[in-house]
């Protein structure tokens, strides 16, 4: 199955930040791999780092190096299509960030299940901050503590299903 | 609940309360609610009863397309009333068959009279959405005087329900949410722009003159030049009970759901994985509608993949290779019957699957409005990668009928931000032929021109660019 058959991107779909870069602090990560027209995220990075090649149609790739972790980016991404790490944030957990269009937003502190791109459970998150300025205009971004190893995996979450 | 309160991204500010009568029952609305609307929202399903075979009527498009929703409304037989704005103390009747007019009072005198007063205008607009905007603001803005009319309550069309941001880039209002585009497009206009909402069209005349019915009155419209921008209608996909009140088109959905903050139902299935059926399966999501599956009978998903990416993760199934096959239910959808379709799209014996929801939501693909072209008399040309049967035009949006533009989804099926261009473009042309050639005029066209090429250069255009050719070349049968 490929994600044209099934809409899941799978790691190998993906251009991905190195170990080393991972190690270097957060660090954002664009899942769109398709030539679509759109460009957005090229003007949204206050450092230049993400390029389309060609005209608005190219895909957009993101150089890790220059890459600060903002996150800027995320909320401009009309297809909720990138994500922000960060693997060093904590000795024992990684922070992620996921844009979330849903109600109601969780509180600092919820723990929830995180979901991997097909929307399988696979883990529990906790809240660390809720970002939701005026000028992400209702897409706020919830940034999760995260088990280390589901940095690459998580990319959703719901309400603990004993808390529905 | 069936009316939403809250919602991650829209408001609702509903106006006065006010109550109606369905069949002699008081009813509760909203103003600013269509009748269908609050129908719906007061679990009226059954709207009306089909001519031969008396089988259950509901609304399908929304949007005054189909003629799925006509009722008697105060005495009016075939009153649409998806279009018809929900009054106090109003009399809405379920209507069986043909309609018949009861009182023939009921019927005003001057919807029969004939002294029909005309109207002088440069440029008349038919459609009030992304295109017929676009058209309207790029031709007034260079002095012309235009007119747009839209069947709709509120202008904007198809925008005022896109929750979603939109691609493209940033002179296409990128990331900016559609209905946010309609409202900016609106707020832009200038005084030498009248909008007729609730306006049908209903015909080209000779002598250059469009019919135009301005709530309910009729009037003549004598214009220098025409631009059509009527937008799509949804296309239809034959199963059985495939009219049941319950199936409906995406665009409905949202209307419904975005506009009005009416819930379609508690449970749908979509079918189709183009960018619609999986936008408006998110947008359900977003309302609090469980969306059991999106199933898609072409082994691979049209959406953009990011789009897909983002239901997925929600834990919505697309099941590429899968039909429906029914939907049961006696008078409104009670589950539907799914199957695994083979290389000759022939449903797999053994592979049948019964979902349980209370919505079928249809989002197969769209139509070209384009009648009033043919009744025009414009050359028609039907091209498959365009949707069916569209207007020749030349590259400048005219059609075989000098002054006569079409823009937008009329021209063949694609975007929101392409229909806006093809709007600018003729409203650009139509004043250029107005007030003669001027350089600034010139200079927008080329970039209009430009960034159309742009967006459609992709493989998600490759359909449109294929279409646009065969038209280029004269051909298309």
């Amino acid at each position: 199955m490929n994600f044209l058959q099934d809409g899941v991107l799978k790691l190998k779909d993906l251009r991905v930040p190195d170990k080393k870069r991972m190690a270097g602090g957060p660090v954002a990560v664009i899942e769109c791999v398709q030539e679509i027209p759109c460009n957005p995220c090229v003007e949204s990075c206050p450092q230049q780092a993400i390029h389309i090649n060609g005209d608005i149609n190219g895909i957009p790739v993101l150089d890790f190096e220059r890459c600060t972790g903002c996150g800027l980016c995320l909320a401009q991404c009309p297809g909720l299509a990138i994500f922000l790490l960060n693997q060093c944030h904590k000795p024992d957990c990684a922070l992620l960030g996921i844009p979330y269009e849903f109600i109601p937003l969780p509180e600092k502190g919820d723990i929830v299940e995180l979901l991997d791109r097909a929307g399988k459970p696979c883990g529990q998150g906790r809240v660390f901050q809720i970002r939701n300025h005026k000028n992400q205009d209702r897409t706020p971004i919830v940034f999760l503590e995260v088990d280390k190893a589901l940095l690459m995996t998580a990319r959703h979450f719901r309400k603990m299903a004993s808390e529905k | 609940m069936t009316r939403l309160t809250e919602h991650p991204i829209l408001s609702f500010n509903r106006g006065d309360k006010l109550t109606f009568y369905f069949n002699g029952t008081p009813m509760t609305a909203f103003r600013g609610e269509t009748v269908a609307a609050a129908l719906h929202a007061n679990r009226v399903f059954t709207l009306s009863r089909s001519v031969r075979h008396h089988r259950p009527r509901g609304f399908f498009c929304a949007i005054g397309k189909c003629a799925s929703c006509m009722m008697e409304v105060n005495g009016i037989p075939n009153v649409k009333t998806c279009l018809c704005p929900v009054e106090e103390g109003m009399q809405v009747r379920s209507q069986e068959g043909w309609g018949i007019i009861r009182d023939r009072k009921s019927v005003s005198a001057d919807r029969r009279r004939m002294d029909i007063p005309v109207t002088e205008t440069e440029i008349a607009v038919v459609g009030g959405g992304p295109a017929g905007l676009s058209a309207a603001l790029a031709a007034s803005a260079h002095g012309a005087r235009v007119m747009i009319f839209d069947e709709n309550p509120v202008p904007g069309g198809q925008l005022i329900k896109q929750t979603h941001m939109f691609f493209g880039s940033k002179a296409q209002y990128a990331k900016s949410r559609g209905m946010d585009i309609g409202n900016l497009l609106i707020r832009q206009m200038n005084s030498r722009v009248t909008m007729e909402t609730e306006s049908s069209v209903i015909g080209f005349y000779p002598g250059f003159q469009l019919a135009v019915l301005i709530r309910g009155i009729m009037h003549l419209i004598s214009p220098s030049k025409i631009i059509v921008a009527t937008g799509a209608s949804e296309n239809m996909l034959a199963f059985p009970n495939n009219d049941l009140p319950g199936v409906y088109g995406a665009g409905a959905v949202q209307t419904l759901m975005n506009v009005h903050g009416i819930l379609p139902g508690k449970r749908v299935l979509m079918i189709g994985a183009g960018n619609i059926g999986v936008i408006v399966a998110y947008q359900l999501l977003q309302a609090g509608v469980d969306v059991a599956a999106i199933v898609e009978a072409s082994p691979r998903i049209g959406a953009y993949q990011v789009h897909a990416s983002k239901i997925r993760r929600c834990g919505v199934p697309i099941l590429t290779r899968h039909t429906i096959i029914e939907a049961t239910g006696k008078e409104r959808v009670e589950g539907a019957v799914i199957g695994k379709v083979d290389d000759q799209w022939q449903v797999i014996p053994g592979t049948h699957q019964k979902i349980d929801v209370d919505t079928i939501c249809l989002a197969v693909g769209l139509r070209p409005s384009s009648e009033l072209f043919a009744q025009a008399g414009c050359r028609m040309v039907y091209i498959s990668e365009l949707g069916g049967d569209v207007p020749w035009r030349n590259k400048n949006l005219e059609t075989s009928i000098q002054g006569l533009f079409v823009a937008g989804d009329a021209a063949g099926i694609e975007e929101a931000s392409s229909a806006m261009l093809e709007g600018r473009l003729a409203g650009l042309v139509a004043v250029e032929q107005l007030v003669g050639s001027k350089p600034e005029i010139r200079k927008e066209k080329a970039a209009v021109t430009g960034a159309l090429a742009e967006l459609r250069n992709g493989p998600f255009g490759e359909k449109t660019r294929v279409g646009e050719s065969k038209i280029n070349k004269g051909s298309g049968q």
